[in-house]
């Protein structure tokens, strides 16, 4: 099982170097560089080739990677474009939003997903066809339009949350919980849609299953066939799609934080993409990339662990 | 027919056929050096447990499985050299029949697209020609030629294997691999199946190479048969010799194993089974 | 699946009704079967003609208001209201139709040419080239789509088609997967061999076979896709990239409802509900395109999915009270099965008993009923429901014992073991678990320490050579015939009387049968339970039965000692059954004898 992890640890490593260079690559191909950018229109030749030998950008493209891969590693992501802070910094606050927001939004989505899925493939059709009727709703109503509606209702008109802005957890850990309610509850909308309905089709796969009808001869209760038998294998379907949840939510709050002025790495995205802030961009799809290939790391344990298969090959 | 031995044209000769599956450390040996013929207008039977080979042969005659070693030769075509491009010529040469009639058939197909990519090759039938053709083998089959637009969904197992017995027909082969024909099927659609492949033959001289695990379906539609076990050819011979005298004791045993629908001789042969006697016995009446 | 019976080869003629249905146009099938898919596409279909029409049919300039006029509900001159300048929602939402299609056509095009192509190609080709495709795919997968949305915008702001194209691309990651082991596994698939044995050459096959037979998850995955670019088009839209203001779109009027929600919800609702409907319409559309397609060839309408629930309430059957037959452990009474929603009858009214420490053969081809009747006898039958009759056991009505208790079910001794050994065991639970859940349930004083003690004497008790170690085994890790006899030893944990066996021996090789044949009858030696063996073998019966019922089309045909079912058959159809065994067919030689 050790084995497995490792391999997809190392692959996780290639898996960021491709994508920082893919990015790196296609952000130098956009007409106009960063020191046009920074000099404006009205610049001068000469002070254009200055300033690109200053910023190292006369360099051929092979080495400039190199060169900002180096210090990535070390933890130096360059300085952004539009503001004087290093890049690093910028992110590692933003981190410290996007990763409480996301991770509630998915956990709050896996748990209330996973109830309402199992209940509705094992009472009545009813719920199951109500479920469905949810889901394609939740699916379909954009997370941001979600997300303005929820603001708008609970924080301007009812002022229950705060409608706009964060307070970072040392501050005030109530208020900083209260700032991340709505957000969260936006979020996990189509999380819940979506993960309701793959539990109830594989808890209902399970159920159909002849070792249901073997255990149910051998007289064993249905609660114990549900929660020792039908949920342990559904889980194994359920645990691979959670990466796949983990990354649309990721999506979903870039959109979310600009709603609710959350200072995550979706608004630094969002306000780089408008300055064409490059070195932010690039850092951003790392760090979507760097979360996305732990969480993923995390979650083939976890798999490893629950399915006997994985478990036993190595 | 060839029961006594008595020398009659070759259809397919196989010599010295070994194929390994997997790769480096991987590979391993499911086919050992297999030799044998099928006659022009003979059954033979190829018999086994899981693992002992049969559908690997079966598999390495129309080419699906690449040979290691050894020789297959058919209507002048030397088949384990073959390459991929040459299909045609060797579609023309040798059918094949699945075991699952409801995988073998592709279900976005109607049956008459089915029929006609089997005249695949043979590019020199006319349209018209065709479509005669296939209507007058769904009629042999036992199909009227009126369902051909429909869809294999709406066919029983029964009705789906006729329809893939009239696809191995259709270019005019020489030789049709059977590979477990009617074991998905139930008991009465199996005899018409048995007695469809045997009348087929009786009327165009087809060769069959049956693949089974029942002995005695081998026994109904087989002249000769072949045990195999492990990839080996354990006995060979006459089909109603195989049946009553074995020689090797692996084939009693798998003799022995098979119920027969006769409560008397089932009870006999337990007992002498359960005894441990039967081997021994056969060893002695053998010395 | 049932053949017509006559026993001679017949000529089968199509029935009417299919001949019918080809005749339908699929459109007209598609709003006869699928109305909702069907009302989806005349929605869609509308939505596209309103986004061509654009202006010509808007009733106001979407561009300019009337300020006088800002911040009205609905109303007769303006159906959905105005914005803040006044200008009408209405004429905005059906200009803003246009890009809004447009730019998520373009995703939608892009990334399923690149899916299909590049996942077809990893699952054909394999090796290198899978590999490779497979880490692009793991790549794309792993970062989210509204950030490499950020990355591509950032790149062509000012070329919108590239960018749709691009961010196409990089979200067709999850569509090259689904997409390669789809084709892996219509490659491993019969008809691909039949087709190759053919003669066809493999860029026929391709074509021909894989990519249609992938049409309808291509269908899904495209409608997918389209909910999926609607909304990062949207998005895009809302954060200010893609159409420029004062032209208005779908994302760009959501922004603009942000600001007036609290005054006039209406600008809000109504681009929320366009947005939101659209994706559901995709939705509808293609799973009713698929499942159309589908059953234009299968022939039978995809069936609808029921929820399976593990208590099942059975109605009360008003039934007059029968007495058990003396020595008898088994009684089953006019026994009647019925299947699905419209009630399908499958068994019809079926009696025969099983006496103490004997071995019925219940014989049958499919369709006969003989599993149903086991499954209705141990109350698990799925989908299907006891619509009469009695089952009597050891003096005790357990009709409808699905519904019984799980205590009382577990002391009544009945033990079941089915064909599949692999898949009546847990995946997911080691073996030697497995025996000491079901030792515990039946005899809750015992210890773990001495559960595991008997669960390992059961298996010495089934002949398996290194209990230790199968008792540290998963089901997938045993052989057919040693997955049974862990079955069998799963049963003999409840201490049966009665064991009912469904085709117990039907996957396994001949001198596996008899193995366990031969285990079966030992055990019954030993303990005196009685057997109800359901097989379709009269080798196996005549091995194991001293009597059996045969059935046929749901009723019982015959019912006798096996000495007289095999010499004497008193019904027509249980001797063509013995007649049509193969080992009672002509040799060739014998056939050729009788030409002389």
């Amino acid at each position: 099982m050790l084995k497995i992890i490792l391999r997809r640890a190392a692959a996780g490593v290639v898996l960021l170097f491709a994508v920082s260079a893919l990015t790196f690559t296609l952000v130098s191909l956009i007409p106009g560089d960063a020191a046009s950018a920074l000099l404006g229109p009205n610049a001068s030749e000469q002070q254009l080739t200055a300033l690109r030998e200053q910023l190292g950008l006369n360099l051929p493209l092979w080495q400039r990677y190199f060169e900002w891969a180096v210090s990535a590693v070390q933890g130096d992501l360059g300085t952004s474009i539009v503001s004087p802070q290093p890049v690093a910094t910028q992110l590692n606050r933003g981190l410290a939003v996007s990763i409480p927001l996301a991770f509630g939004a998915v956990v709050l989505a896996s748990a209330i997903g996973t109830a309402l899925g199992v209940y509705a493939a094992t009472e009545g059709r009813w719920l199951s066809k109500a479920l469905d009727v949810v889901a394609l709703i939740g699916m379909g109503l954009p997370p941001f339009w979600i997300a303005l509606v929820l603001s708008n209702v609970f924080g301007v008109e009812l002022g229950w949350f705060p409608a706009t802005g964060f307070v970072p957890f040392p501050d005030d850990p109530v208020l900083w919980a209260k700032s991340l309610v709505l957000p969260i509850a936006a979020l996990c909308v189509g999380g819940i849609a979506m993960v309701s309905k793959q539990t109830r089709d594989s808890v209902d796969e399970v159920l159909s299953k002849e070792f249901v009808d073997v255990l149910r001869v051998q007289g064993l209760s249905p609660r114990r066939i549900l929660f020792g038998h039908v949920l342990r294998n559904a889980a194994i379907p359920a645990i691979a799609v959670t990466g796949g949840l983990f990354v649309s939510t990721l999506s979903g709050a870039v959109l979310a934080e600009s709603v609710f002025g959350l200072p995550g790495l979706g608004s630094i995205a969002v306000r780089a993409t408008a300055t064409r802030d490059v070195p932010v961009i690039v850092a951003v799809a790392c760090y979507f990339c760097l979360i996305v290939i732990v969480v993923n790391l995390v979650l083939d344990a976890i798999y490893a662990f629950v399915d006997p298969k994985v478990r036993t090959r190595s | 027919m060839n029961q006594k031995g008595e020398n009659i044209e070759t259809c397919l000769s196989v010599q010295g056929l070994s194929v390994d599956y997997g790769r480096g450390s991987r590979r391993r040996r499911v086919l050992d050096g297999v030799s044998f013929d099928v006659g022009v207008g003979e059954t033979v039977g190829l018999v086994g447990e899981s693992g002992s080979g049969k559908t690997t042969i079966a598999r390495s005659v129309v080419g699906l499985t690449p040979a290691s070693e050894g020789s297959i030769h058919l209507g002048g075509l030397e088949l384990a050299a073959m390459r991929r491009r040459s299909r045609r010529a060797v579609a023309r040469e040798v059918q094949y029949v699945f075991q699952d009639p409801y995988a073998s058939l592709n279900p976005t197909r109607t049956v008459r697209q089915t029929l006609e990519e089997a005249l695949y090759s043979r590019p020199e039938f006319s349209g018209r020609d065709r479509a005669a053709r296939i209507d007058d083998v769904l009629l042999r089959v036992g199909i009227e030629p009126g369902m051909k637009e429909r869809y294999p969904g709406s066919f029983s197992g029964g009705q789906r294997q006729r329809i893939a017995i009239a696809r191995a027909m259709l270019p005019r082969p020489r030789l049709i691999v059977c590979d477990e024909p009617t074991a998905s099927l139930d008991l009465s659609i199996q005899a018409q199946i048995l007695e469809l492949f045997i009348g087929l033959q009786e009327e165009t001289g087809v060769s069959y190479l049956f693949i089974a695990h029942n002995l005695d379906v081998v026994r109904a539609v087989s002249h000769r048969t072949i045990v195999l076990r492990h990839g080996r050819i354990v006995e060979s011979g006459s089909t109603e010799k195989i049946a009553t005298a074995p020689e090797d004791a692996y084939t009693s045993a798998l003799l022995a194993a098979t119920p027969v629908a006769d409560p008397e001789e089932q009870a006999r042969r337990r007992s002498a089974r359960q005894a441990g006697a039967f081997e021994s016995r056969q060893r002695k009446e053998r010395m | 699946m049932t053949e017509p019976t006559p026993l001679a080869t017949g000529v089968i003629v199509p029935t009417p009704e299919a001949a019918a249905r080809r005749a339908q146009s699929p459109l007209l099938q598609l709003a006869r079967r699928r109305p909702l898919a069907f009302a989806a596409l005349v929605y869609l279909a509308l939505l596209v003609l309103v986004a061509v029409l654009g202006t010509v049919i808007a009733p106001y300039d979407p561009v300019s208001g009337n300020l006088a006029e800002s911040l009205q509900g609905p109303s007769w001159a303006h159906w959905l209201g105005t914005d803040q300048l006044g200008r009408d929602t209405l004429s905005r939402l059906i200009v803003g139709t246009g890009p809004t299609l447009l730019y998520t056509g373009q995703v939608v095009a892009a990334a399923l040419i690149s899916g299909v192509a590049f996942g077809m190609l990893a699952g054909f080709a394999g090796g290198y080239v899978d590999t490779f495709i497979m880490a692009i795919s793991d790549l794309l997968m792993s970062l989210p789509g509204m950030v490499m949305l950020l990355v591509v915008l950032t790149l062509f702001q000012d070329n919108m088609p590239i960018a749709m194209v691009c961010i196409g691309v990089l979200v067709s990651g999850f569509l090259m997967r689904v997409i390669r082991a789809s084709t892996l596994s219509y490659r491993q698939e019969t008809f691909i061999d039949a087709a190759a044995v053919a003669g066809l050459p493999t860029s026929l096959i391709l074509g021909r076979h894989i990519l249609t037979r992938q049409l309808g998850t291509v269908l899904v995955q495209a409608s997918m896709l389209t909910g999926m670019a609607l909304l990062l088009v949207t998005g895009a839209a809302y954060l200010g990239f893609g159409t420029e203001p004062p032209y208005p779109s779908w994302g760009l009027m959501i922004g603009d409802g942000a600001q007036i929600f609290g005054t006039q919800p209406m600008l809000m609702v109504s681009a929320g509900l366009a947005i939101a409907c659209t994706v559901i319409a995709t939705g509808l559309l293609g799973e009713g395109l698929r499942d159309l397609t589908t059953e234009r060839w299968s022939g039978a309408r995809a069936r609808a999915r029921a929820p399976r629930r593990l208590r099942r309430r059975e109605p009360a059957m008003a039934l007059e009270q029968v007495d058990q037959p003396v020595n008898t452990l088994l009684s089953v009474r006019g026994l009647q099965v019925a299947y699905g929603d419209a009630d399908l009858g499958v068994v019809h009214g079926i009696d025969f008993d099983v006496a103490p420490g004997s071995t019925v053969g219940l014989l049958g081809e499919s369709g006969s009923g003989k599993s149903a009747t086991a499954r209705a006898i141990l109350g698990v039958l799925r989908n299907g429901r006891v619509t009469g009759g009695r089952v009597l056991f050891n003096g005790t009505d357990i009709t409808g014992i699905g519904e019984f208790p799980a205590a009382r079910r577990t002391e009544l001794g009945i033990a079941y073991i089915s064909q599949e050994p692999h898949m009546s065991l847990d995946p997911a639970w080691r073996v030697g678990a497995q025996l000491v859940e079901a030792l515990r349930q039946h005899r809750p004083e015992l210890s773990k320490v001495e559960a595991r003690e008997s669960a390992l004497d059961l298996l010495e008790k089934v002949q398996m050579r290194e209990p230790e170690e199968v008792f540290q085994k998963y089901a997938f890790e045993l052989s057919g015939g040693m997955a049974q006899r862990v079955s069998i030893a799963r049963a003999l944990c409840a201490e049966p009387q009665l064991l009912i066996a469904d085709e117990p021996t039907t996957a396994l090789d001949v001198t596996v049968q008899a193995e366990i044949l031969d285990l079966l009858r030992d055990i019954q030696l030993r303990t005196g339970m009685a057997i109800l063996l359901i097989t379709h073998d009269w080798g196996v019966v005549a091995d194991m039965c001293s009597s059996a019922v045969v059935m046929r089309n749901g009723v019982v045909c015959e019912a006798a000692p096996i000495e007289v079912l095999f010499s004497a058959p008193a019904d027509d159809y249980t001797a063509s059954l013995l007649a049509s065994n193969p080992a009672a067919m002509p040799t060739r030689e014998q056939r050729e004898e009788e030409r002389r």
